[in-house]
């Protein structure tokens, strides 16, 4: 299992090599000239130009610029924001449990109903169950995000008031952040500090709900249908009629012998969505003014923020691939013909 | 009194209006102890009548039958609850390839003692240790560290081991093994076959064994049924019927082993193939391809018959050795 994890481990080197060249490249790829981007304004004076170009280093061959910052890198020097002047790090480790409990609750909601969902219509396979499963399915794959948030904004919040609009908590509530995690910290406080923030939890988790709905539609239907053509394989493999022949129950037959094989690829599937996951959550987080990494790149984005939008972009990158390097983990976890290969 | 009784048993696949019976109309039975064997061609409905006694058809073909009778209970009729507390205890099964059979992702030690868990409700270190003992019943070497190894660790041999031990779990008064040899190497094919038979014997149990090798029938079968185009065509007691074939098909099939040879899938002595889906002719299954054939047996499919050494289905069987 060591050797295997290794190994595994191994591959995220030439990744994270890979992402720092485009993270780097990127601050090159700015049309027009970065020192003249950076400062805002056009036709600076040659000498101040110069020195800027040299101060930052960017009057040195291209590998030399790379090493520079690839060191930069490695002292945990992620540069500063030029709006906030605030370190990029420390903005993005405020954010982040913001954008990590979001994604986090859609990646739930998505993996527990996508299986269900996939399971459901493998077992009922060709009846209308499984048609008008998979047809909601493919909606909800097809489904854009803005507008789908929108419908359910209307829906759930001004017409039904269900559910709150924006934000992660009523603003009458001033949580102290502990863990960032809203629904940990709403807790915590509700149950020092009954008095005060009696209903914070609650509050907090329907502020959750239709961030997570969005944010979770499209891997949901991803994982569903995935989910239905992995069981729709497994149940044809000779082990699950020997499970059948043992006198086991359909449940047991589906959920112990089937699922944990028909899960190898749907792992594989969840793990590829965190990426997508990334990039719907900076959509989602724009919508319900969700104070996270999503909306603060936007915000970045907007206000030619460059020292954030590379190392942000670095940071969601490695994200993504050390969340991948875990399912690869996992993979080997629930099935031993891998964890065992030589 | 017999333990399986099976009386005109039809399993049809595709649609009501036009059906394929892979099975149609078949009859045999198996009385308490005693070893059957089942030859036929490939496609001749062997595994798919086994499946459909188990229960193992799982919705696709529709069974149909005058009497199909376990120890005394009606399958037919019975609910999917109770058959589950007969499959898997009282009959089981071993299928042609161990390397597949078994689950991927649970040790051997799991998939046995799932079994014993599930029938007779065994626990903790009781549970383990008839596991254990199973696994050495079955023969398997260092059974105490193999009961954590995972289904890849093991040989096709070992594997068809486990799926014996499974089998065996519960005292089964009928197992069916489903050409249990068939995948292994030739050298593991007859050790697993004299562990078949030691076990049938000290268990007690009967014991149906689908096969293409004749020769292994001869020697532990008690009883053959010959098998063609999904029904009997032959029910015969063991010497008999390799010394006086009372069907062509038989005949043929007995005429198609070379000198030492393993019995064949194919049949050099009888042109043609199992008729398909769509091709069933309206009198004897066998009529396109028989040697004997005459008008008759093209427009009146014959029944089964007792003979005095069994059951036969033909219009004019072969009496003796005068063909
Ligand atoms: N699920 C199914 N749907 C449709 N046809 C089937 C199904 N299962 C089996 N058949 C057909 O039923 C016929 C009998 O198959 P069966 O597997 O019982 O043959 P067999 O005698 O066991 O042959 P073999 O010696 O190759 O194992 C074949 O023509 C096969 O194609
Ligand atoms: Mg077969």
């Amino acid at each position: 299992m060591f050797a295997f994890i290794f190994r595994r481990f191994g591959l995220l080197i030439p990744t994270f090599i890979g992402i720092t060249l485009l993270t780097f490249s990127l601050i090159h790829m700015i049309p027009g000239d970065p020192i003249e981007v950076m400062v805002g304004e056009r036709n600076l004076d040659p000498v101040m130009h110069a020195q800027a170009m040299h101060r930052l280093g960017l009057d040195k061959p291209l590998y030399a610029q790379y090493f520079d910052y690839i060191g930069q890198l490695l002292n945990g020097n992620l540069g500063e924001s030029i709006k906030t002047r605030e370190p990029v790090l420390k903005e993005f480790l405020t954010l982040f449990p913001a954008t990590l409990e979001l994604a986090l609750s859609a990646m739930l909601f998505a993996a527990f109903f996508g299986l269900l969902a996939g399971v459901i219509a493998a077992i009922r396979r060709g009846k209308a169950t499984d048609h008008s499963v998979m047809g909601l399915a493919l909606t909800g794959f097809s489904m854009p995000i803005f507008w789908w948030g929108l419908i359910l904004i209307m829906v759930f919040s001004n017409y039904l008031h269900w559910t709150p609009v924006s934000g992660r908590v009523d603003l009458a509530f001033d949580i102290p952040p502990r863990t960032g995690f809203m629904l940990i910290d709403s807790w915590l406080i509700e149950r020092a500090d009954p008095a005060n923030f009696s209903g914070a939890f609650i509050d907090a988790l329907r502020h959750l709900i239709l961030p997570t709905i969005v944010l979770g539609t499209i891997p949901l239907a991803v994982i569903a249908r995935m989910t239905r053509s992995s069981m729709l394989e497994v149940l044809k493999e000779d082990y699950v009629r020997t499970a059948r022949a043992k006198g086991l129950s359909p449940f047991k037959v589906i959920f112990v012998h089937t699922l944990r094989n028909a899960l190898i690829p749907v792992l594989t599937v969840i793990g590829l969505q965190i990426g997508t996951l990334m990039g719907g959550a900076v959509l989602t987080e724009t919508i319900f003014s969700w104070p996270g990494i999503g909306k603060w790149l936007i915000d970045a984005i907007g206000s030619r923020d460059y020292p954030v939008i590379q190392s942000g972009l670095l940071m969601v990158a490695t994200l993504v691939i050390v969340v991948n390097f875990a399912v690869d983990i996992l993979y080997g976890v629930v099935n031993p013909r891998i964890r065992h290969a030589k | 009194m017999n333990l399986l009784e099976i009386n005109s048993l039809s399993v049809a696949f595709g649609s009501t209006e036009k059906p394929f019976h892979a099975v149609d109309g078949l009859d045999l039975t198996v009385r308490q102890g005693e070893i059957v064997g089942i030859v036929g061609e490939s496609g001749s409905g062997k595994s798919v009548t086994m499946m459909a006694m188990m229960g193992l058809l799982d919705g696709q073909g529709r069974i149909t039958a005058e009497r199909l009778q376990f120890d005394g209970k009606d399958l037919l009729t019975l609910g999917a609850r109770e058959r589950r507390r007969i499959v898997g205890k009282d009959i089981s099964m071993i299928f042609q390839d161990p390397m597949t059979a078994l689950n991927p992702s649970f040790t051997v030690g799991y998939q046995i003692m799932e079994v014993l868990r599930e029938h007779l409700g065994l626990k903790g270190s009781a549970l383990r240790q008839r596991a254990l003992e199973l696994m050495e019943m079955v023969e398997i070497p260092a059974a105490a560290s193999r009961l954590d190894a995972y289904p890849h660790q093991l040989s096709g041999g070992m594997s068809q081991r486990v799926a014996i031990a499974m089998a065996i779990a519960c005292r089964p008064k009928l197992l069916i093994a489903d050409e249990p040899t068939t995948a292994l190497d030739v050298t593991i094919q007859a050790q697993i076959m004299d562990l078949l038979v030691s076990l049938q014997q000290s268990q007690n149990m009967s014991l149906i064994l689908i096969t293409h090798d004749l020769a292994v029938i001869s020697e532990i079968a008690q009883r053959v049924a010959v098998m063609y185009a999904g029904q009997v065509v032959e029910l015969s007691r063991v010497p008999d019927i390799f010394l006086s074939p009372a069907h062509p098909y038989t005949e043929a099939l007995l005429a198609s082993i070379p000198e030492h040879s393993k019995g064949a899938r194919r049949l050099s002595t009888l042109p043609g193939i199992v008729p398909g889906h769509h091709d069933r002719p309206v009198g004897c299954l066998l009529s396109p391809r028989c040697p004997y054939v005459q008008d008759s047996c093209r427009t009146v499919r014959p029944e089964l018959t007792t003979t005095s050494a069994g059951a036969v289905r033909c219009h004019f069987p072969l009496s003796g050795k005068e063909a």
